[in-house]
């Protein structure tokens, strides 16, 4: 198979939970990215265990967010440790950390020194708030990170005596590794072109902040607030449900509403064939907006009644069958008759959707030593000419010392030395 | 660099057909580091192919096919031209400009540019190296490639919908389309990783994302707990999205959770990672000593959970969100208070001094400030000072500088409605 677009890359990942998902990514894309961790690291977290049958949490973490990665042990407080850090980030293309004021900079190692040795890294600093906010040397969590970035305002329940709600999947994480891995791109696309590397600074703070679609700009444009609502967007004033209790108690969403002429005949007509359009009381609408040739005006939305009456209608029908079908038949007919609707899986379902099956979703990553195979979520991304891939599961502590630091010269008995240091 | 045009990605020009968010944030990211974005829109419908242009909000609520800040915001720094494809010069037009880009980026249901008469192959054809990439809800292969979709449908399917939630109550899911934006950042991912490629082999090539199956690769080690473990994510008591599973340090936090503040609708999040952050939290809550004795071990707080988080909300409630989260965190206790829009966009120090919400000028709309990036590269950062086009705004411009076209040329087209 090809190698991935990103083949011939060389990271060095300074491990820590902010970073690990940006690693894999690029990973995944073919890079060859090396996890240096320190050497005294609880079991759990470094290895699974064959006797098992429950694996735990540490485990799982770390076999998803290291897939793809060489791994290497480091004790770079160590003077003979440091130089070693210094000598692989010295033939490295990117190094991604999670910087603390503590970090690299305290050690003797910071972007002025490292870009002096290797004009061409590229350092990538994940921080909470900006390497220059004196936060940033606070520890934060997936929660704080979303609660005070904005997201976690935008999602909840109709009812405003729960809580609002943090989606769940370590998403504030996820969306700091988005940026740090589109602006490492953008940095080794540059570096084409000037040959020299340069300082990422990315803020975990602000990718939050950017990433609430109409919550920031309603506020920026308008100088209005969104309010969370039971299942679907925020809103100013409030907005129909769109979250649908089927027939079999499963849910599925209903969507983007009808609005061409041709949706509102197709939807008119699903109530039909159901029997079900005596039954709901806004039919005679539907049959008005059938005559509505080019569509609903939508920027009239707000001064024009009739629109949003009919609007209303076309949602409140297709809720309407939702309520009395099992929820995949409904997902399926309204997609069949073009309607942007969806079931709400839990993730093992969607997992073992036909769908994600047949595009080959699934891969299958070997634990050769525990002698078992486990399935993985497969490629986000299809590239034809250089696949995404999983090359192997996530590194055993300390895997790969021979290896790598048998690249910058070290001998056997250097391993030796160095682990009898506690060095490796 | 403040004054310098931004230069990491000038070279690059990318012909555009993406809308809405999950196609044009991507380009929208690639723009703010100096990338020649074109635009392409359909002229005879005023802007069918992007529903956000005729969707609000707009700005001081008038209508207009130009107005509307959503779509300002996610087409900030890009250029807009409009071709009536249905017109031989218009297709001309896009073969020619075809011939001089880079990428070809569009998010348009499957299917749609092969009939438009540009699928991969005539892509091809026209520019050997070009990179195509197709972004659609559910891909080019599959049993559902013809179904649609928009980012609530994406979040839905995928199982991040329903594990934001409460347990006894239905799926949160999110407020706002988060696989609008996260689709987008994988779109761009994928742009410059093809470039990448590109640069290092000549060779471009066709990339076709699913944003189904992003969103699928983000519920990561909750699907190794079902495929390894045989544990699924529907099953009593779950999702509980407020609280923590473990998969994040690998052990559960515990007190986890966002609880009530004084006042109307304010709540703080609260996360103890280690046995001296509950000890603090108790002593910033006054919690009375001694402490009962189910929550003195954290295998107790885990096991009387509810009880737990009903004792601190019960404290919480009596204090500012804001002096609270201080208080905490000045304790090293992982705390926020839920920022509100104004707080995070009017109120806060950080996103003030990063620069985070730059004013973008649009032509009829003025100084409308904008979503920036959230990061800044020391040598090539970003810049946002261009609204977004209205619609047609650089039909000249385009056609005469980049594809050499004279006036006369230009006249004719508009005349027979290709613009």
């Amino acid at each position: 198979m090809s190698a991935g677009p990103l083949a011939g890359v060389r990271v060095i990942e300074l491990a820590s939970v902010e970073s690990s998902f940006a690693g894999k990514l690029m990973a995944d894309l073919g890079a060859d990215v090396i996890l240096v961790e320190p050497p005294d690291q609880p079991p759990a977290d470094s290895e699974g265990n064959a006797d098992a049958d429950h694996v735990p949490p540490a485990t799982l973490k770390r076999w998803h967010y290291h897939t793809s990665k060489r791994g290497v042990t480091l004790e770079w407080s160590l003077p003979s440790g440091k130089s070693l850090l210094r000598q692989l980030i010295g033939g490295a293309d990117v190094l991604l950390e999670r910087k603390w004021r503590w970090g690299l900079d305290a050690k003797g190692l910071g972007y002025a020194v490292l870009s002096r040795d290797n004009p061409r890294l590229i350092m990538v600093s994940i921080t909470p708030f900006g390497q220059n906010d004196p936060r940033s040397n606070e520890t934060v969590t997936d929660l704080t990170i979303l609660a005070g970035g904005g997201p976690v305002w935008m999602n909840g329940y109709d009812d405003h005596s729960l809580p609002p709600v943090r989606g769940g999947g370590n998403q504030g994480y996820h969306t700091a590794c988005h940026f740090a891995v589109m602006s490492t791109l953008v940095a080794l696309l540059a570096r084409e072109r000037t040959g020299r590397g340069q300082h990422i600074d990315v803020n975990m703070h602000a990718c939050a902040n950017v990433t609430t679609e109409s919550g920031s700009y309603t506020w920026l444009g308008m100088r209005e607030t969104v309010q969370r609502q039971t299942g679907r967007h925020a809103s100013v004033h409030g907005t129909q449900p769109t979250q649908i209790r089927c027939a079999d108690g499963r849910y599925v969403v209903s969507g983007v509403p009808p609005r061409t002429a041709a949706q509102f005949r197709s939807v008119l007509d699903w109530l039909r064939e159901l029997n079900l359009a005596e039954q709901f009381d806004q039919t005679p609408i539907l049959e008005l907006a059938i005559e509505e040739t080019g569509g609903l005006k939508l920027d009239r939305v707000a001064s024009d009644e009739s629109i949003r009456a009919k609007l209303g209608a076309g949602r409140e029908a297709l809720n309407f069958i939702a309520e009395r079908t099992p929820a995949m038949e409904f997902f399926t007919g309204a997609q069949r008759r073009g309607f942007q609707v969806s079931i709400v899986y839990s993730p093992e379902e969607a997992f073992e959707d036909p769908h994600l099956k047949a595009r080959g979703f699934q891969v299958e990553v070997e634990h050769p030593e525990l002698g078992k195979t486990f399935r993985y979520p497969g490629a986000p991304i299809r590239f034809t000419k250089t696949p995404w891939q999983i090359r192997r599961r996530a590194p055993l502590l300390g895997e790969d010392n021979a290896e790598v630091f048998a690249e910058l010269g070290l001998t056997e008995s250097d391993l030796a030395r160095l682990r009898g240091e506690g060095v490796l | 660099m403040a004054d310098a045009a931004p230069s990491a990605l000038s070279h690059l020009r990318i012909c555009d057909f993406t809308g809405q968010l999950a196609g044009a944030g991507a380009t929208r990211f690639m723009a703010a580091f100096g990338a020649q974005v074109i635009r392409i829109e359909d002229p005879t419908n005023q802007g069918r192919w992007d529903i956000l242009r005729q969707m609000g909000p707009f700005k001081d609520h008038q209508p207009g096919i130009d107005r509307s800040i959503s779509f300002n915001n996610h087409n900030v720094e890009k250029l807009g031209i409009t071709l009536n494809l249905r017109a031989a010069s218009a297709r001309r037009a896009l073969e020619d400009l075809i011939a001089v880009s880079d990428v070809v980026s569009e998010n348009f249901a499957a299917g749609v540019m092969e009939r438009l008469g540009f699928g991969y192959e005539r892509l091809r054809q026209i520019r050997p190296d070009i990179v195509y990439i197709s972004n659609c809800g559910f891909g080019h292969t599959g049993p559902y490639k013809q179904y649609k979709t928009w980012g609530p449908s994406v979040q839905a399917f995928s199982g991040l919908t329903f594990q934001s939630g409460l347990p006894d109550q239905p799926p949160a899911g999110w407020g706002y389309s988060y696989m609008d934006h996260t689709g987008a950042y994988y779109m761009a991912i994928a742009i410059m990783a093809a470039l990448y490629h590109r640069e290092h082999s000549g060779e471009g090539q066709w990339v076709d994302m699913a944003t189904t199956e992003v969103a699928a690769t983000l519920n990561g080690p909750a699907l190794l707990d079902y495929t390894v473990n045989g544990r699924p994510l529907r099953r009593p008591g779950m999702p509980n999205s407020n609280r923590d599973q473990g998969l994040e340090l690998g052990y559960r936090m515990v007190p986890h959770g966002i609880y009530p503040a004084k006042g109307e609708d304010r709540w703080i999040a609260i996360a103890c990672a280690h046995e001296f952050d509950w000890h603090f939290l108790c002593l910033v809550l006054k919690i009375p000593r001694p402490i009962e004795e189910r929550f003195q071990t954290v295998e107790g707080r885990i096991e009387h959970e509810d009880e737990l988080d009903a004792l601190i909300a019960d404290r919480t409630r009596q204090y500012d969100a804001s002096s609270l989260a201080i208080a905490l965190r000045e304790r090293s206790v992982r705390a926020s208070a839920v920022a509100l829009p104004e707080e995070r966009i009017d109120h806060d120090a950080n996103t003030a001094a990063w620069g985070l919400w730059p004013e973008a000028q649009h032509t009829e709309l003025g100084g409308v400030r904008v979503d920036g990036q959230p990061v800044h590269l020391s040598e090539t950062d970003w810049r946002i000072e261009r609204g977004a086009a209205c619609l047609g705004e650089h039909n000249d411009c385009i056609l005469g500088d980049v594809l050499g076209y004279d006036l006369d040329r230009i006249g004719a087209m508009r005349e027979e409605g290709a613009l």
